[in-house]
């Protein structure tokens, strides 16, 4: 280092010394990159953003019908609409909303308010953490060994809505137990202070304050649900079936009929394929946006 | 842990507390009397928190933490077995270092303390709401914006909030733990001067860390202090304010309140 930009400083200390000043040229130089290469970065990110989702609406927004939506296939499935894959998908939706939700969210719960930092507890914790690691297509092999199989619920939406429920439960879990520890521990201390008991402090300042987290982590756990194709592969999801009327029965969903109409059609249908990923899209990015949204009004009467 | 008495007394006969294998405090003994402000002054790390959250058994809901000796609240042991914390709570509040009021709204602030009494009549809480306001002297900024969120108050505004919050269970005692220690000098006069004026019916205990405020407030000051970090701090003198920052007997607490150290 040869320079010495401290030499210059007494003689200006009387104009008004701004931040960038202080700074070397070098700094400033530094600066300007990783201002430039952020910028940059983040440019890219929108630019495909936007190509995605135009081209998937430029693509699919024509075969968008009535029919499109509400009819079953038809014609060897090079025609006709997408229905019984939309209320597969929305049945999935229910079974994990059923089940995995009110289980995670408990266990959530359980590890940040009750369970402490004992030895178990930590590895159970490690555990959760691998859970979100596993290949969902591994998911997929172990629900058909447990769910179709050994519990014998076979190919049916019940088989596909556990399997997909394991895929989300460390979601559910880790987002409800980070969105507890959010919560500063002055909140509680008031709380007890006052005589509340730790249930009490739980359910009157602990858990409303965690909702919004613990509501976007929920709903983020449903789309990754909804989106998967894997898990369901093994477990009961049909090339064609009729609407699904019970949990026993095969279905339909939109992440596989996408799959399947791209790959395997003797007579291919591409308007099929792109209507139905601008519908599965459109239906996760309307919840995710609407989300958001909530959780930023949310948040904002929340600064603590 | 209802009593007759309105305002309460401790009477602390040799309490020790220890985190774990490390004592924190020793040997403590000492009387508080009602309606009277006691300060706790110290150094940093003194154990004075530590002493405050026995008076209202927040130790309870650390980790191995251990209380011994005797604390007697309006002359029964609060560590019996019979007492249970939620009570004692009630009636000793407590304000903490930061503000810390609920993420609702100032009316709810202030209502849940009665709310968790089991207190459900809109009047009843209207008026507990208006009167511990009144008494944190916060009533008249606040009077026609009840329904607004805590967290649009200033800091002062939020620590007088959590005053009035402590206040609506009519407790007999409050602590403050460094109830100034995050305000201005404007919001820090004018909680010293709603304690003046507290203590004709409550009695209080208070940390500080500024020996200003401590000869201002206080009737009664105990200096805790721990000669070094291998041994627990201890109760050094308590005495009457007055005497205690113009005639202190012990030459350490001479030192302290002259700045020598901490
Ligand atoms: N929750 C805790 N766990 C373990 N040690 C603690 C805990 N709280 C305080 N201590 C220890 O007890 C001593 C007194 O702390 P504290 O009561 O907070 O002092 P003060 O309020 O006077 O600054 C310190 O040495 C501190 O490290
Ligand atoms: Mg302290």
């Amino acid at each position: 280092m040869t320079r010495t930009p401290t030499k210059t400083r007494p003689a200006r200390s009387k104009e008004v010394v701004t931040f960038s000043s202080y700074c070397s040229k070098r700094a400033r130089r530094i600066e300007a990159i990783v201002r430039s290469f952020t910028a940059i970065c983040c440019v890219g990110v929108v630019v495909l953003v936007v190509f995605l989702l135009g081209y998937l609406f430029i693509r699919g927004v024509g075969s968008l019908s009535w029919s499109f939506i509400f009819d079953a296939p038809k014609d060897r499935m090079t025609a006709g609409g997408i229905w019984p894959a939309i209320v597969g998908t929305l049945w999935l939706i229910g079974l994990v909303s059923a089940f995995a939700l009110p289980v995670g969210i408990a266990t959530g719960i359980y590890l940040a308010e009750i369970a402490g930092q004992s030895r178990p507890v930590r590895m159970l914790r490690i555990a959760i953490a691998n859970m979100a690691g596993v290949p969902s297509v591994v998911y997929g092999l172990f629900g058909y060994a447990a769910f179709s199989l050994a519990l014998g619920f076979g190919k049916s939406l019940l088989a596909m809505g556990l399997t997909l429920s394991c895929v989300t439960l460390p979601v559910v879990i880790t987002a409800t137990e980070e969105a507890l520890r959010q919560i500063p521990k002055e909140q509680r201390q008031a709380a007890m202070a006052l005589g509340c008991t730790r249930a009490r402090t739980l359910g009157k300042i602990v858990l409303p304050t965690a909702l919004p987290g613990i509501i976007t982590g929920a709903i983020l756990g449903l789309s990754r649900a909804a989106a998967e194709t894997a898990p369901i592969l093994f477990t009961g999801v049909a090339f064609f079936a009729p609407v699904a009327t019970n949990v026993t029965q095969p279905s339909m969903a939109l992440p596989y009929h996408l799959y399947i109409m791209a790959t395997q059609p003797t007579t291919p249908a591409p308007h099929i394929v792109w209507g139905t990923a601008l519908v599965l899209t459109g239906m996760l990015s309307i919840t995710n946006a609407g989300i958001a949204t909530w959780r930023s009004y949310k948040r904002r009467k929340l600064q603590w | 842990m209802v009593t007759t008495e309105p305002a309460g007394s401790f009477d602390i006969s040799n309490l020790s507390v220890s985190y774990g294998s490390e004592a924190a405090l020793t040997g403590v003994s000492f009387y508080i009397e009602p309606r009277r402000v006691t300060a706790l002054i110290g150094p940093s790390g003194c154990g004075k928190s530590t002493l405050l959250r026995c008076f209202n058994r927040m130790n309870d809901a650390l980790d191995n933490v251990k209380v011994e000796g005797l604390i007697a609240l309006n002359g029964s042991d609060i560590n019996a077995k019979s007492v249970d914390s939620v009570s004692l709570r009630m009636y000793v509040g407590q304000v903490f270092q930061r503000p810390n009021p609920f993420p609702l709204s100032i009316y709810d602030n202030v209502a849940f303390g009665p709310r968790t009494q089991g207190i459900r009549k809109r009047e009843q809480l209207d008026e507990l709401v208006i009167d511990s306001l009144k008494k944190a002297a916060l009533y008249d900024e606040v009077k026609n914006s009840l329904k607004k969120h805590a967290f649009e108050l200033s800091g002062g505004q939020q620590q007088r909030l959590c005053i009035a919050r402590a206040l609506a269970t009519k407790p007999g005692v409050l602590l403050m733990d460094e109830p100034c220690s995050a305000l201005d000098p404007i919001s820090t006069g004018m909680i010293e001067s709603t304690v003046e004026q507290l203590k004709e019916s409550v009695t209080i205990v208070i940390v500080t860390h500024n020996m200003q405020q401590a000869s201002r407030i206080s009737d009664t000051t105990a200096f805790l202090l721990r000669e070094s970090i291998d041994e627990p701090a201890q109760l050094i003198e308590v005495t009457d304010t007055t005497t205690m920052f113009t005639q202190p007997s012990d030459q350490r607490t001479e030192n302290y309140i002259t700045g020598r150290f901490g």
